[in-house]
């Protein structure tokens, strides 16, 4: 065993800090040695996934109960999106039964001290780390984000390995902890221009169906919004695995990391291409923005596009609550509510439990098309904001 | 019960402690949990796997590494509540998520094992915490 421990955190292995801390270290440890870590380090930040019920199931949340018996978390540590909106869930569609199970889930994890955001954009709400912090996030979009963004460090979590980090402050020494491996091994050279959060998406679509987990050095995107840089973050994550990439004067190591030889090109064809495959033909009758979490300047230009005007279908909008906090104050959510939407906060169409309930999704987001065709069974259509709010009021 | 002498001693790397004895059931192919195993019959159900329809239930899982969804550790450990889980896991390359179910779950788990050494018709005697394996055939 070349994984080195000291005397705290041998302690917490032989389960003189209990049960739940005990269990937490033979993670860590265990995952260490598999990667060839050599010692642990501490942890600044924690985001948690595995949330919905739907996902977890009673055995799941035995699980959670077990480790909420005498486990308290170290550090800061933020929830992802549950299945359904824990205040509004009735008006989502969401039974009861299930709603039941959902709140006994979330329960668990306020018993650990976990804060209860539901949102896979931590960065917008108050969990945002520094530049070469070390965290353990386990939201992939997120994970992405922080790494490639803000220069943060972490690996790609699963929801247990992330609460064992939160639980102890401490995860392995390995991987994209460590400078060594956070080097770019392809040039991708963007050759068209990139607008609008679906065009990034179908970007990080092109990117990870082409080189999987790799980490890229991204040329040719002279500009991106915050918004659309996280749509392309859950997209390269969702079809690639990518934990990480560079993007030529946006993230903070693109300027002193080195460049590779090897390249290859994204066309206009190729973002095209990627385009029509996420499009079915089929009739929507479900549209849903924020997969991830709507930020404040999207749901302030969604409510401009709905403004006096009533939607057909069924259109959820979502976000985190402390964003719709402001949303309230601004007048937004009551433009989004008198047009017929619905302005969903803690969950998104990714996670909800609404399996045959629809049949065509119409989304903004890539990653949304991945899991409502995998997970739900569903026809997709896939295009700007606009267009989706167009559709909804067709 | 399973008499003969020991056909072949392998020499893995322990994943997750404990012992376990019973059939195996081998797969060239990766195993997704999450979406690919019932979690409530431990039968595979991924549309085009070799394992296709088979149970992993109280089997000697071998298998080359986990793919998919990370929610796949919670698949392991619904598996086990409801007594479906294989009673041990053996890998080539063990992957997070199937470490991280088999450490939640309490299922042995070992890697570095070559799966093409493996063959079905034999009893295997599976140490955890020594990540041995012997394997006898059955008569």
């Amino acid at each position: 065993m070349f994984l080195q421990l000291n005397s705290e955190e041998k302690d917490m292995l032989n389960g003189k800090f209990g049960k739940a801390i005990k269990k937490s270290m033979e993670i860590i440890t265990t995952l260490g040695e598999i990667y060839g870590a050599t010692k642990l380090v501490k942890v600044s930040s924690v985001q948690v996934a595995g949330v919905s019920y739907e996902n977890l199931g009673e055995a799941g949340l035995e699980f959670l109960d077990e480790m909420a018996a005498d486990g308290r978390v170290r550090v800061l540590t933020t929830l992802n999106p549950a299945g359904m909106d824990m205040e509004n869930w009735k008006e989502l569609g969401i039974d009861s039964e299930f709603a039941k199970n959902q709140i006994r889930v979330i329960e668990a994890f306020e018993k650990m001290g976990v804060i209860s955001t539901c949102t896979c954009t931590p960065y917008f709400i108050g969990n945002i780390p520094r530049f070469g912090e070390h965290i353990a996030w386990s939201e992939s979009s997120a994970v992405c984000y922080a790494n490639s963004i803000i220069g943060a460090r972490t690996n790609r979590e699963g929801g247990p390995s992330a609460l064992a980090a939160a639980l102890t402050g401490k995860t392995a020494e390995y991987g994209l902890h460590l400078d060594k491996h956070r080097i770019p091994e392809l040039t991708v050279v963007v050759e068209t221009k990139i607008s609008k959060t679906y065009e990034f998406g179908a970007l990080g679509k092109s990117i990870g169906d082409e080189v999987g987990g790799k980490i890229v050095y991204i040329k040719g995107i002279d500009d991106a919004s915050i918004e659309e840089l996280k749509s392309f973050c859950a997209s390269i994550a969702t079809y690639g695995g990518t934990p990480m990439f560079y993007m030529e004067g946006i993230s903070p190591e693109s300027k002193i990391i080195k460049i590779p030889k090897e390249k290859i090109k994204i066309t206009k064809e190729n973002i095209e291409k990627n385009i029509n495959e996420l499009n079915d033909e089929s009739e929507v009758d479900f549209i849903s923005i924020g997969c991830p979490h709507c930020s404040i300047k999207e749901i302030a230009e969604i409510a401009d596009l709905l403004k006096g005007k009533k939607v057909n279908k069924e259109l959820w909008i979502t976000t985190a609550r402390p964003i719709k906090e402001i949303a309230d104050r601004m007048g937004y959510s009551k433009i989004i509510k008198s047009s017929g939407a619905k302005l969903a906060c803690d969950t998104c169409c990714v996670v909800a439990p609404i399996k045959g309930r629809f049949k065509t999704l119409c989304t903004d987001s890539a990653k949304g098309c991945y899991y409502a065709r995998g997970k739900n069974k569903f026809n997709t259509r896939f295009n700007s904001i606009e267009k989706c709010i167009e559709e909804a009021l067709n | 019960m399973y008499r003969g002498s020991i056909e072949l001693k392998l020499q893995g790397r322990r994943i997750y402690k404990g012992k376990a004895l019973g059939k195996p059931i081998i797969t060239k192919q990766n195993i997704s949990f999450y979406g690919g195993v019932d979690p409530d019959t431990g039968v595979i159900t991924e549309k085009g796997h070799e394992l296709e329809g088979k149970s992993v239930a109280n089997k000697i899982l071998a298998f080359p590494t986990g793919k998919g969804s990370t929610v796949g550790s919670y698949v392991l450990y619904r598996l086990k509540k409801n007594d479906k889980a294989p009673a041990a896991i053996l890998n080539e390359k063990c992957d997070p998520i199937v470490a991280v179910g088999c450490i939640i779950s309490e299922i042995p788990c070992i890697d570095g094992i070559d799966i093409k050494k493996i063959s079905k018709d034999t009893f295997l005697e599976i140490d955890g915490d020594n990540a041995t394996i012997k394997m006898k055939k059955i008569n």
